[in-house]
């Protein structure tokens, strides 16, 4: 297969060039494949399948709502708090950062480089590593999924709202400073109208990344619909983990749907 | 005069109403946000007490114990081993799907909407809980995480892909079927071309995505570096914990950096 993704595009260019490269991705593919363990198929992996089907084309309906406890319903809701609450600390917090990263509002490159390389070590930082660091701090819970969800916003929002930044026009601050007005009066009637709404669309977007997020931190103890799926998933009821994949699938792509709504409305 | 009169008036007539709207909305997020604290049991006070708890944790992080490199380098590399795998199978199963989701291709609204319906479907299951579902099904190892990883490929690949496809210029395709080409051949010599480069162009930013997400995949048994989080974490073995935080950083920028040069050069 990498033979003929490759050979195509390179047709014109010099034999040598498209050889190595060849070569190359061949060598890559042959460390790849001899790592991998042999498929071992059970005699039981039959049975095993068929159950899997009949357990999730046959959800648990009782787990859904629940008056005693633990049921689907709490768990989405719990997931969504988590979302809420994790893009709200993120968009309180990536505002000082984008302002710092933007090379037109912060003074000279040494602050604007530095904000952006914050920006980025927190974006390539896994979601997941970070609340197993607040489990650890403040104890398993939802509360530590927020904190890892707000702080690990913050890259993404802080980026896309320092190049909206960026690209502000700086004119009608200049208007307003001309006219007497002092500094917070001016980026308040001047900067922000312009970048309200497309801040608030990224911050929208960015809720819908954190809804799927939060439907995983439970899976390592940091609340959530999480922690029932992989209790269920490790008894094998499958059963309950279809009613809860079913409710997961149903809640993003309600989300998905609303937040698509109000993010065409905002621009 | 005119067209400075018109701007005020309008503004005049909407400020009443989008004022009401307005309070309304904000009064709407914040007791969306005041009901998701209540939830997740938010409190600044437990925040408190756990700041020492994190202060501790940020002081034994470093510095990082660089002998563990060693220990670490083989689920590395069983990492990579993974993306290039799962996301390889993934663009080759995200071909076929592409083709029949892009409405210019398959023309029957019968092929593209069960295809696109099945593709949003798949994009709304997060790696970690595929790699879950797969671990209960196939048992620890690489295998699982590199299904998880090929069907979460999917998802992104032949979205891409298939917009692309949308996008791509009618002409040769309307000259294809004037002299009469079949679909093969029209898919082959009219679609293909037009959009190789960009396939391979998602191809490798999925597999950006996905070194990323094959780090933490190891979380749940799905094999590769995450099993080394949670094993360091729970001996409280810190410096060894961050030796793993720093060499995936480093592992993930070099492969960015890779992967965005040859994308540079391949559109």
């Amino acid at each position: 297969m990498a033979q003929t993704f490759t050979s195509t595009p390179v047709k014109k260019k010099n034999p040598l060039r498209k050889w190595i490269i060849i070569i190359s991705i061949c060598f890559v593919y042959i460390w790849a494949f001899s790592g991998i363990p042999i498929i071992q198929i059970k005699e039981t992996s039959s049975e095993v399948i068929s159950s899997i089907f009949a357990g999730l084309f046959q959800p648990d309906w009782d787990y859904v709502y629940d008056p005693a406890g633990e049921d689907l319903l709490r768990g989405l809701l719990d997931t969504l708090a988590i979302a809420v609450l994790g893009t709200v600390i993120a968009a309180v917090l990536c505002i000082p950062f984008s302002f710092l990263a933007a090379s037109n509002m912060s003074r000279g490159k040494v602050f604007s480089g530095s904000g952006k390389f914050i920006l980025s070590f927190i974006r390539v930082f896994p979601e997941i590593v970070m609340a197993l660091l607040f489990i650890k701090a403040v104890g398993p819970g939802a509360f530590a999924g927020v904190l890892a969800l707000g702080i690990n916003s913050i890259g993404m929002l802080g980026k896309l709202f320092s190049e909206e930044i960026e690209s502000l026009d700086l004119g009608p601050k200049e208007a307003l400073i001309a006219t007497g007005a002092n500094p917070i009066k001016a980026i308040w009637f001047s900067v922000i109208p312009q970048i309200l709404p497309s801040f608030l669309s990224f911050v929208i977007y960015r809720f819908e990344i954190n809804v799927r997020s939060a439907t995983i931190l439970g899976i390592i103890g940091a609340g959530g619909i999480g922690t029932p799926l992989i209790f269920a998933l490790s008894v094998r009821d499958w059963e309950r983990v279809g009613v809860i994949l079913l409710g997961i699938i149903l809640m993003v792509v309600i989300i998905d749907f609303i937040s698509g709504k109000i993010r065409e409305r905002l621009t | 005069m005119k067209t400075i009169e018109a701007p005020i008036q309008k503004k005049e007539i909407r400020i009443p109403s989008n004022r009401l709207k307005h309070s309304f909305t904000i009064l709407l997020l914040i007791s969306i946000i005041w009901l998701s604290g209540w939830k997740v049991e938010f409190s600044i006070t437990s925040l408190i007490n756990g700041l020492p708890n994190m202060v501790d944790l940020l002081v034994e992080l470093f510095p990082p114990d660089l002998s563990y490199i060693n220990n670490v380098t083989q689920p590395m590399l069983e990492t990579i081993r993974m993306a290039v795998l799962g996301t390889t199978f993934g663009a080759i199963i995200s071909i076929p799907i592409a083709l029949c989701s892009a409405r210019n291709v398959a023309i029957l609204p019968i092929i593209s909407i069960p295809s696109r319906f099945l593709l949003n479907l798949v994009r709304t299951i997060p790696d970690l809980l595929l790699a879950a579902f797969f671990v209960a099904v196939f048992g620890i190892g690489a295998l699982p995480g590199i299904f998880a990883l090929t069907i979460f490929s999917v998802g992104i690949i032949a979205k891409l892909t298939y917009e692309a496809i949308e996008n791509i210029d009618p002409g040769p395709l309307e000259a294809m079927t004037a002299v009469g080409a079949n679909k093969i051949k029209w898919i082959t010599y009219g679609v293909i071309p037009q959009v190789l480069s960009q396939f391979m162009s998602f191809v490798l930013y999925t597999f950006e995505v996905n070194v990323r997400a094959a780090a933490v995949l190891g979380l749940v048994g799905a094999g590769g570096i995450g099993l080394y989080y949670e094993r360091t974490l729970g001996f409280f073995e810190y410096d060894k914990t961050s030796t793993i935080i720093l060499f995936t950083l480093i592992v993930v920028l070099i492969i960015d950096y890779l992967s965005t040069k040859i994308r540079e050069r391949l559109i």
